[in-house]
Formats: structure tokens, C-alpha cells, sequence
């Protein structure tokens, strides 16, 4: 039996799967954009001395920003610092302790925290420590992303150690060993890949971020020799060349950005190659063998 | 239906003696004024249908169940006449001298085989290489898993199959030394061949162990058990030796049960 209007609802199925598709294919256009502006750009003005030199007066030829791609990296390494143990911590307490209400408390706030936006951050850090210290710093630039990064890593741990099945808790504690032995030793041993790939989700977020460096590291035409001092970092020397009227600065600028591409390429591929190696082969491991948990 | 008294027909003295355990979850009362003596050097089976209380009871045998939320207990548990839930008793030492082995079988996946084995050890502390690689032989010895594992120690544990994998779980056991071993239903995922290993198993570490085993299986609770005690309801309805509770049991529920009328 045909419903009499079949041809056309079989045409309209095959017409919308259509539209989906098409849909789905003009997410992947702005990536070939970006990609295909700043390599095209960006890629001829990268030369030894993008990676060498210090930036060149106005009206100068050649420099680099040697001392930006050092600053992002000592931002980055800063920020680390402070998100990576407070927010895996986080992530500990609650997948391993706490009670269910505070629980839920703590997870709004992450969440509330992961949506505000980053100029906020800057702002609020610009108050609380560029203010008494007298001027922007190093040191406040590297907080400001630290504090950005602990909601997500703290999200992400307490997803992947949520995945670990209580089974191996029991197994551990039936053994005579404490808690915290079994969360550090067991629990975290078998999530390490998750929590790896969720603290790198973390820095490719903060490393590109411009907004709440304006106010905290501000950017520095040198090199930085303390953490007090103002830092350069790479989104900002981008944008404070792009917003130039100097076209040398133009090319440094895109320069900068396809450096910046490339570094987010990495750790995006670095999360997708951890991601397909042990952890997800222990996870599947796991599922095949606890198919209730 | 009240609890069975302590029973006059073990001889040596008891592994574990427990008079008059409640476990409350929440309001739920799921074992009610349980006391038995559990023979050392011997096994003892816990049979009964499902939701008896038979693994909540040996759970609380070495205070696991107090990892569930809102568990309660009540009464008193001794393990060769200490008070295991004595104020100053603290559980993780009572689950060093009580063992246990789970139903699904869980070696820990990050670690290799030989690491499994000694992972209680080294954990509590234990250094010295030497004396881990003895026990690494000692314990998978004793779990009937030596000869099979002997060239791969450090292979990853969740490349053994399914028997050997708990077969590893049992010699992680045994390596920290405990005196009483519990195993909660330690075959009912395994298959007939892997089940029977571990049978032969148990019977033969009762020569230094004491076992309490929970199993769904009659047959093999009367294969490899000395004791047994039938659960039904969160109340011990009958605990005796292996032979009487299967062909002459006192209660009518319990030869109802093990002669396959109900549950």
C-alpha cells in the first residue's frame, strides 16, 4: 500500500535531508576562511625574524614579536598554574566528595562562570590587582586566564572521572587503601587522558583570549625580565597591529595570527590524537566489559 | 522469624562472630538482627534470592557498605574477637585483614599484572622490590594464575581474558594478606570452564582462608561450601552445615528454596 501523497513526502524527506546537509557544510566555510586569510597573509610575512626580533619603531622594516610569543607562553604556563591543580581539585571534589546540594551549587557556578564574559574577567582582575599593584602586570595577565580556565577544567575533570566506573573504587578501598591513595592512584591514573585533554581544551580557550589582557598584562614593546612588569602577548600585539594605520604592521599582525592558528591546530590535534589513543581504548574496554555501568 | 542463635557445632574457635546486625539504608531495614559465626579455615556460603540482604551483609563484614549514603548499621561484628566497629577501628585497617572479590571482575586498567597484584601492597607503602616480586609470585600462585602469567607480568591486566581477570582480582586480594576473604557472587559472569577454575580455587585456599561467599548458585554452594546460610527478606532463616541445609533442612522455606520451589 502507497499513501497517495507518498511521492511527495518522500520528496520532501529527500529535500530537507538536502538543507541539513547544506547546513552542516557551512559550519566547515568560516574555518576555510580563517584559514585561507591568514595563511594566505599571514604565512609570507612569517620569516625568522617574526620569531627573533623585538618589534620595530614606526616606520622601520622587518622585527618580530619575539617577545609576544614569549609572553603568550609565560601566560599560558601562569594561567596553567593557577587553573590546573585548583580546577582538577574542583573536579575531584565533586565527582569524589561533597554533598549533593552543594554539589549543585558549585557546578552552577562553574557554569555561570564558563558564560561570563572575558572582558568581565579583566575588569574584575583589573580591580582586584592591577589596581594595588600600582599598574598592569605579567602576573595579573597569567591570574586572569588561570581564573578562566579553572570552570572548564574543573567541568571536564569531574565529567571524565564520573566515566572511571565505581567498581575500581571498591576494588581499591576493598584493598585496604585510603581515598585519597584510591582518587590520586586509581581514579585519576585512569581518567589522566580526559583530564590531559580537558586542560588543553582550557589553554587553546585562554591563549587566543585578547579582552581580559587588555587591562592586566597590557602589553609590552620589550622583553619582560619580572612578573610585575607589563607583558606582550600575541592576541594583543595583533590587535593593538591590526587597529594601525601602518601597513608593515598589517603583515606582522596576520603573521601573528597565523602563529596563533597554528598553536590552537596543535593542541586541537594534540586532544584528538590523546582522545583516540589509550583513554578512549580503556573507555570502550570499560564499557564492553560493564555494560550497566 | 527471629535471628538463629550461635550455633554449637563449630569447633575451633570463629573467624568472624557476629550477633544481631541491622543495616538500615535510609528508613529501609534490609538485614534484620543477623548473628552467625563464621568458621575460620572454611568456606561459608550466603544464599538466598535476590534482594535478601545477603550482599548488604557481606558488605558490612569489612565495612564496605559504609560507602553507601545513609547506611546504618546495628549490633556487633567481631573478627577473632576484636570489635571491628569499635570507635577507633578504622575501616581501612579492617579491609586490610578482610579481603574482598567483587561479581564483575576489575583489575585496575592502567596498571600491568604484576602492578595489579601488589597494588595493596604499594599503596600501604611497601617498597622494597624484592619482596613485592615474591608476593607477585606468592599471590598469583595461590589465585592458579602463575603459570599462565609467569612471561607476561607486565602486560596490561585488561589483556587476560574474563577468567583469568578475576583469577588476578583474587591474587590481588590475597597479596595484602587478609584473613578473611569475602567474594560476592566471584563466577556468575564467568563461563562453566572459568567458574569451575575458580571453584577449585576457593576450595583450595580454605586451607589457609577463611571465605565467605555470596552465590546465586545452589550447585555451587553445595559443591564448595562447609557452611551455609539462607537468607531470605533481610532474615537469616537458616545457617548449618553445607550437607544438612541440602538434604535435611529444619526450615520448610529453605528446603523450598534449595530444592528450587521458589526464588
Amino acid at each position: 500500500m502507497t499513501a497517495p501523497n507518498h511521492k511527495w513526502r518522500k520528496f520532501k524527506s529527500g529535500f530537507m535531508q538536502v538543507i541539513a546537509f547544506g547546513c552542516a557544510i557551512l559550519v566547515l566555510l568560516p574555518l576555510v576562511l580563517v584559514f585561507e586569510h591568514t595563511i594566505s597573509q599571514g604565512f609570507s610575512s612569517i620569516n625568522w625574524d617574526f620569531f627573533t626580533k623585538l618589534p620595530k619603531a614606526v616606520g622601520e622594516t622587518g622585527g618580530g614579536m619575539a617577545n609576544a610569543i614569549v609572553g603568550t607562553f609565560i601566560l599560558i604556563g601562569e594561567a596553567a598554574l593557577v587553573g590546573v591543580p585548583i580546577g582538577v581539585l574542583g573536579g575531584v571534589y565533586l565527582s569524589e566528595y561533597g554533598g549533593s546540594r552543594l554539589n549543585w551549587w558549585i557546578r552552577f557556578a562553574a557554569d555561570v562562570l564558563n558564560g561570563v564574559p572575558s572582558i568581565t574577567w579583566g575588569i574584575v582582575v583589573y580591580a582586584l590587582l592591577v589596581v594595588p599593584m600600582h599598574g598592569p602586570s605579567a602576573l595579573a595577565g597569567g591570574i586572569v586566564l588561570g581564573m578562566m580556565m579553572v570552570p572548564l577544567i574543573m567541568r571536564t575533570t569531574e565529567e571524565v572521572l564520573q566515566l572511571v566506573p565505581g567498581g575500581y573504587r571498591e576494588a581499591s578501598l576493598a584493598l585496604g587503601i585510603t581515598k585519597w591513595q584510591t582518587i590520586v592512584q586509581i581514579v585519576l591514573r585512569t581518567a589522566l587522558k580526559g583530564i590531559v585533554t580537558g586542560v588543553l581544551l582550557a589553554v587553546a580557550r585562554v591563549a587566543g583570549e585578547t579582552a581580559p589582557l587588555l587591562f592586566t598584562a597590557f602589553g609590552n614593546l620589550g622583553w619582560t625580565h619580572s612578573l610585575k612588569e607589563p607583558v606582550a602577548a600575541m592576541p594583543l600585539v595583533i590587535f593593538n597591529y591590526a587597529i594601525s594605520p601602518y601597513e608593515d604592521w598589517h603583515r606582522v599582525a596576520w603573521a601573528g595570527a597565523f602563529v596563533l592558528l597554528m598553536l590552537m591546530l596543535t593542541i586541537n590535534i594534540s586532544v584528538r590524537f590523546l582522545t583516540r589513543d589509550r583513554f578512549s581504548r580503556i573507555q570502550a574496554e570499560v564499557i564492553k566489559r560493564h555494560p550497566n555501568n | 522469624m527471629q535471628s538463629t542463635p550461635a550455633h554449637s557445632f563449630l569447633s575451633a574457635a570463629p573467624a568472624l562472630t557476629v550477633r544481631k546486625l541491622s543495616i538500615y539504608f535510609g528508613q529501609n531495614k534490609v538485614l534484620k538482627e543477623v548473628s552467625i559465626d563464621v568458621s575460620a579455615k572454611a568456606v561459608t556460603a550466603i544464599i538466598g534470592p535476590s534482594g535478601c540482604g545477603k550482599s548488604t551483609f557481606l558488605r558490612a563484614l569489612n565495612r564496605m557498605h559504609e560507602l553507601t549514603p545513609e547506611a546504618r548499621m546495628d549490633g556487633e561484628i567481631r573478627l577473632f574477637g576484636e570489635d571491628i566497629y569499635a570507635r577507633h577501628v578504622e575501616p581501612v585497617i579492617v579491609r586490610r585483614r578482610v579481603g574482598m572479590v567483587f561479581q564483575k571482575s576489575n583489575p585496575f586498567p592502567t596498571m600491568s599484572i604484576a602492578e595489579n597484584v601488589t597494588v595493596g601492597l604499594r599503596l600501604n607503602g611497601l617498597r622494597d622490590r624484592k619482596l613485592l616480586a615474591e608476593r607477585t609470585e606468592e599471590s598469583l600462585q595461590m589465585a592458579a594464575l602463575w603459570n599462565e602469567v609467569k612471561d607476561r607480568l607486565n602486560a596490561p591486566a585488561i589483556s587476560l581474558s574474563g577468567g583469568q581477570q578475576q583469577r588476578l582480582c583474587i591474587a590481588r586480594a590475597l597479596a595484602v594478606r587478609p584473613e578473611v576473604l569475602l567474594m560476592d557472587e566471584p563466577a556468575s559472569a564467568l563461563d562453566p570452564l572459568a567458574t569451575q577454575k575458580i571453584e577449585d580455587l576457593i576450595i583450595d585456599l580454605k586451607k589457609d582462608y577463611t571465605i565467605v561467599i555470596v552465590t546465586h548458585n545452589m550447585q555451587q554452594a553445595a559443591r564448595i561450601s562447609d557452611f551455609t546460610a539462607f537468607f531470605y527478606l533481610g532474615n537469616l532463616v537458616e545457617f548449618g552445615q553445607t550437607a544438612k541445609i541440602f538434604t535435611n533442612p529444619a526450615n520448610k522455606q529453605t528446603e523450598d528454596y534449595v530444592t528450587g520451589r521458589f526464588g
